[in-house]
């Protein structure tokens, strides 16, 4: 018997098992933009036949981290900027399951910047669903990487000085093998964007525009937006890197005062994830790591057996 | 100082091959059924810059440097040659001689190679006249030259060693075997030619004026030579631990080195990520998901990963980290060894936060205890911290074949099965009452994602039974107090079911006593050993349970004698800081050994400290260590 028998399992599964039978509540605002994500996440994942004990979503810190507390999947609520690095090894050790980090613009773009640009660029084969409300919500408004430049806040009261970070482009750049932006205004599309990206095998980038209310009421809602892919006014071929990234572009610098575009914007079915390159370099185990320590037959290696060159 | 050892110090420009040439000669040495201990000496540099390695050999056991050496190979530093423009390398040629002179035992042997090191140079160091003072008997040789006749100038090390064995009265079996074991083809040619005209040549036309001859030994079992660095390595293999996350940092790097280079032939998963967060943070993550992973690194590496640290204790995550302490504050001295990180380790992270501390005394604990280490994380589901320094990282030192001739143990501790999942408590939504199980030592068995009946969350917050962010104050007093009860689980296990972790030497009836912990147990043994034959009355102890702390052990030890010195490597006693906020008294006993000056202990350095602390001579110790005397002196 596997030591993991969720894995794979094969049934009809009801949208309600992804919601924590007793508790908590979410503690969200009204209107705040992250019931957008959790509600692309339960319809999603029943409909790609996943079941609640084979995903494992990683959080980071923030009103966005708080996303698996009210997603009744296995869950890991990490420390703030850190939901990558604990989610790649996760997959890593356990290729089998489906791994979902998520995390705030301020979590995600900022302290964790580093892990992002990491992870992206090796192509660990998971989601990265950023909650994007150009404002740290938790910690009560302060900037956030995001933010428009000259937005006021109680640590930038003469406004911000810096520009925005672009994170569709950096992704791109990085390395990222599936990069989309949606929002939570677009439920159908971000359960449409939210299924490919955990279908996608590679680093799936989800720029997920989550309006928060309480602390950017400036903000524009994210409405009217523009579905890159169903609007005529915007014809560029998905898998083209250097079209996607104009497009990027484009919408990186409209984001703050034009229109808002939403979609996909790079897909690249082409390249290895991190764990096929790995696997081709005889770097990763053919079957998960996990499973080894529930065999009772396997043989491990021992010390004993490289002392030849000691003696 | 007796000289039924052999001390032998190889000292050049590093980049020149020295270490390896080190290596193989101990490995020699081992093999002629000596024990060795080897010291490596290292500037913060790659190439260039005066380095050398010790090796001590001798019929019985040894366990540090020694005091001083009595045989120098000087080979010249062949960065300090060539320097580029506009690189520095500021090296006089003559350094591998001038500076390896102050520690260099009466009736000391030296060859040096003339080949390399300028006559003017040598005549200013006034060689001659100090020689006859001390004893010493010198031998240039152009090692250089011979080097280069037949083959080429790099090889000039292999020529030392010819002209060593020859000196010394060795059989060049053992250093052939090795060269043969290392190489092949015409550069094995070339070397072993070198080898035996450095050899026949000293042989037959030097007159050998010192007494000095390497000591002979048998060993009973085979012997294998590593550094405690390849005993932590190999402890993590033997105990299942097949995943390790990175980023390097001296001394740190080299368990990194290994386990990376062996893991993807044993199916494991190496990984040299982004930053020290990032490597505390996939240990994690594996660990979370079902195997067994560690990560480690030195002071500012293992600053980072605090945060990491206190998450594992919040969330019950076994992992295993290495500390491999260097010289601080800061990036300090990168290749000097300190025990100055003892604090950092025991107390870094916010909250009332705990973990275990094993500090090994030397390569053989470092292996026990790394195993150890591993039980306690996935047995306890807590954070284990492996610390030591740069000095045991790196030390050679021979141990049996036959101690690591031990079963793995590759199990995931407290983590159940699918089938004991279904049994488990749930609540009513059907979640793993994952923190609840209250058995008597507050661990509470783990589900691994992926695993039917399982489900709960891990958080970083102050949580549920299923995991839940809770801010009850009744929950939070119930899972704090678990969490804190399991350090005295650990404590009782360590205690009673397993063999003290600590090491005990010398004198049972002693009313002096000495305390070390970590790399500097093996010199202070050395010292007991020695102060005991000189008729005094000493015992000692090597501490290597920093936390949970061997509150009863240490009682006893205390209670039997009148004075205790503590000897450890940093300058403001954290040890003897930690012994006394563990044990609340014994101030007035307790004085304390320093030395801070990035060089490691020598065992006669523990002796004179021991003569000044039990005489009462007022004036300062020769050497660069510091006297703290007992609380009320
Ligand atoms: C190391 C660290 N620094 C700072 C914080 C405080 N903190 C908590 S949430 C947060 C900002 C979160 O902002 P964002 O990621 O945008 O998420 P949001 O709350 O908007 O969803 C910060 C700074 C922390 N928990 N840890
Ligand atoms: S503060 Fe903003 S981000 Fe946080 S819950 Fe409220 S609306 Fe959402």
């Amino acid at each position: 018997m596997s030591a993991f028998n969720a894995i794979g399992e094969d049934r009809e599964i009801d949208r309600d098992e992804f919601t924590p039978g007793v508790e908590p509540q979410p503690t969200w605002c009204p209107g705040c933009g992250d019931f957008g994500v959790l509600k692309a996440l339960k319809q999603a994942l029943p409909e790609l036949g996943l079941t609640p004990d084979e995903v494992l979503t990683v959080t980071g810190i923030g009103c966005s981290g708080k996303l698996n507390s009210y997603l009744d999947t296995y869950g890991f609520h990490t420390i703030h900027g850190r939901s990558l690095p604990v989610a790649r090894a996760a997959k890593l050790a356990n290729d089998g399951l489906e791994v979902i980090a998520a995390g705030g613009d301020g979590d995600g773009y900022g302290i964790g910047g580093n892990h992002f640009i990491h992870t992206a660029r090796e192509n660990h084969d998971m989601t990265y669903i950023v909650f994007n409300n150009e404002v740290f919500g938790l910690t009560k408004g302060q900037t956030s990487p995001t933010s428009p430049k000259g937005h006021k806040s109680k640590t930038q009261p003469h406004g911000s000085a810096k520009s925005p970070l672009r994170p569709l482009s950096t992704s791109l750049n990085a390395g990222a093998t599936y990069v989309a932006r949606t929002a939570a205004v677009n439920p159908n599309q971000a359960k449409e964007i939210i299924k490919e990206a955990i279908e996608h095998d590679g680093f799936a980038h989800v720029d997920f525009l989550t309006q928060c209310p309480t602390w950017n009421k400036d903000a524009r809602q994210y409405v009217p937006y523009v579905d890159v892919q169903e609007s005529e006014d915007y014809d560029f071929d998905v898998h083209d890197r250097r079209e996607a990234a104009e497009m990027m572009f484009e919408t990186e610098s409209a984001l703050y005062e034009g229109t808002v575009l939403t979609g996909r914007y790079y897909v690249n079915e082409d390249r290895p994830s991190y764990q096929e390159e790995k696997q081709k370099l005889g770097d990763v185990p053919d079957e998960p790591l996990a499973e080894r320590y529930f065999d009772d037959d396997y043989e491990w290696e021992r010390s004993y057996d490289l002392l030849e060159r000691h003696k | 100082m007796s000289d039924d050892e052999l001390i032998w110090r190889i000292a050049g420009g590093s980049g020149d091959g020295i270490d390896s040439t080190s290596q193989n000669f101990a490995k020699a040495l081992m093999r002629s059924g000596l024990d060795v201990f080897t010291h490596r000496h290292y500037p913060s540099r790659i190439r260039g810059g005066h380095t050398y390695v010790e090796i001590r050999a001798a019929d019985h056991e040894v366990q540090s440097r020694g005091d001083g050496y009595n045989f120098l190979l000087a080979l010249g530093d062949s960065f300090a040659r060539n320097p580029q423009e506009e690189a520095f390398y500021g090296n006089e040629e003559i350094k591998p001689l001038s500076e390896n002179l102050d520690d260099m035992r009466e009736g000391g042997v030296i060859v040096y190679d003339e080949g390399l090191l300028s006559e003017e140079d040598v005549a200013e160091l006034d060689l001659e006249k100090r020689a006859e003072e001390n004893d010493w008997h010198v031998y240039p040789l152009d090692l250089r030259s011979l080097a280069r006749e037949h083959g080429r100038e790099v090889m000039r090390n292999t020529a030392g060693v010819g002209a060593t064995a020859a000196l010394l009265e060795m059989d060049l079996e053992h250093i052939e075997d090795l060269m043969e074991d290392a190489m092949g083809g015409e550069v094995l040619e070339a070397n072993l030619e070198i080898l035996h005209e450095a050899y026949e040549t000293v042989r037959d036309e030097y007159d050998f004026t010192h007494d000095l001859r390497a000591p002979s030994g048998e060993h009973e079992r085979e012997q294998a030579l590593l550094s405690g660095s390849n005993a932590i390595a190999y402890g993590a293999i033997d105990a299942g631990c097949r995943f390790i996350a990175g980023y390097p940092m001296t001394p740190w790097t080299d368990v990194f080195t290994i386990l990376s280079q062996n893991f993807p032939d044993m199916g494991g998963i190496a990984e040299q990520v982004e930053d020290e967060i990032a490597a505390a943070a996939l240990a994690l993550g594996a660990s979370h998901a079902g195997a067994k992973a560690m990560s480690g690194s030195s002071g500012g590496g293992f600053a980072l990963m605090s945060e990491p640290l206190g998450l594992a204790e919040m969330t019950e995550t076994p992992l295993v980290l290495v500390e491999a302490m260097r010289a601080g504050p800061s990036t300090g001295m990168p290749t000097k060894p300190e025990q100055g990180d003892l604090e950092h380790v025991l107390y870094t992270s916010q909250g009332d936060s705990s973990r275990v501390v094993f500090a090994p005394g030397n390569v053989a604990e470092a292996y026990d205890q790394t195993r150890m280490a591993f039980h306690v994380a996935y047995e306890y589901q807590i954070p284990v911290i492996v610390i030591y320094d740069q000095k045991l990282s790196g030390e050679n030192t021979n141990v049996d074949v036959s101690f690591f001739d031990r079963e793995p143990e590759p199990t995931l501790g407290s983590t159940l099965t699918e089938e004991e999942l279904r049994e488990a408590a749930h609540d009513a939504s059907g979640k793993f009452q994952r923190f609840q199980h209250d058995v008597e030592d507050g661990v509470s068995p783990r589900s691994l994602p992926g695993q039917k009946d399982g489900r709960y969350l891990a958080t970083g917050n102050e949580h549920s039974p299923v995991g839940h962010i809770s801010e009850d104050p009744d929950n939070r007093v119930y899972q704090m107090e678990r969490r804190l009860e399991k350090l005295e689980a650990i404590r009782e296990e360590l205690d009673e079911e397993h063999d003290s972790q600590q090491t005990y030497f010398g004198d049972e009836t002693a009313d002096f006593g000495i305390v070390t912990w970590g790399s500097s147990q093996g010199a202070v043994e050395e010292a007991v050993a020695r102060l005991n034959e000189q008729g005094h009355s000493v015992k000692g102890v090597g501490v290597s349970d920093m936390m949970p702390f061997p509150e009863a052990e240490m009682t006893e030890f205390l209670e039997s004698v009148d004075e205790a010195m503590i000897v450890e490597m940093n300058a403001t006693a954290q040890f003897r800081g930690l012994m006394q906020k563990e044990l609340g008294r014994y101030g007035e006993k307790l004085s304390s050994l320093l030395k801070y000056n990035g060089e490691p202990f020598e065992p006669a350095e523990i002796v004179e400290g021991y003569e000044l602390n039990v005489d009462g001579a007022d004036e300062e110790p020769t050497a660069q260590v510091r006297i703290e005397p007992a609380a009320g002196d």
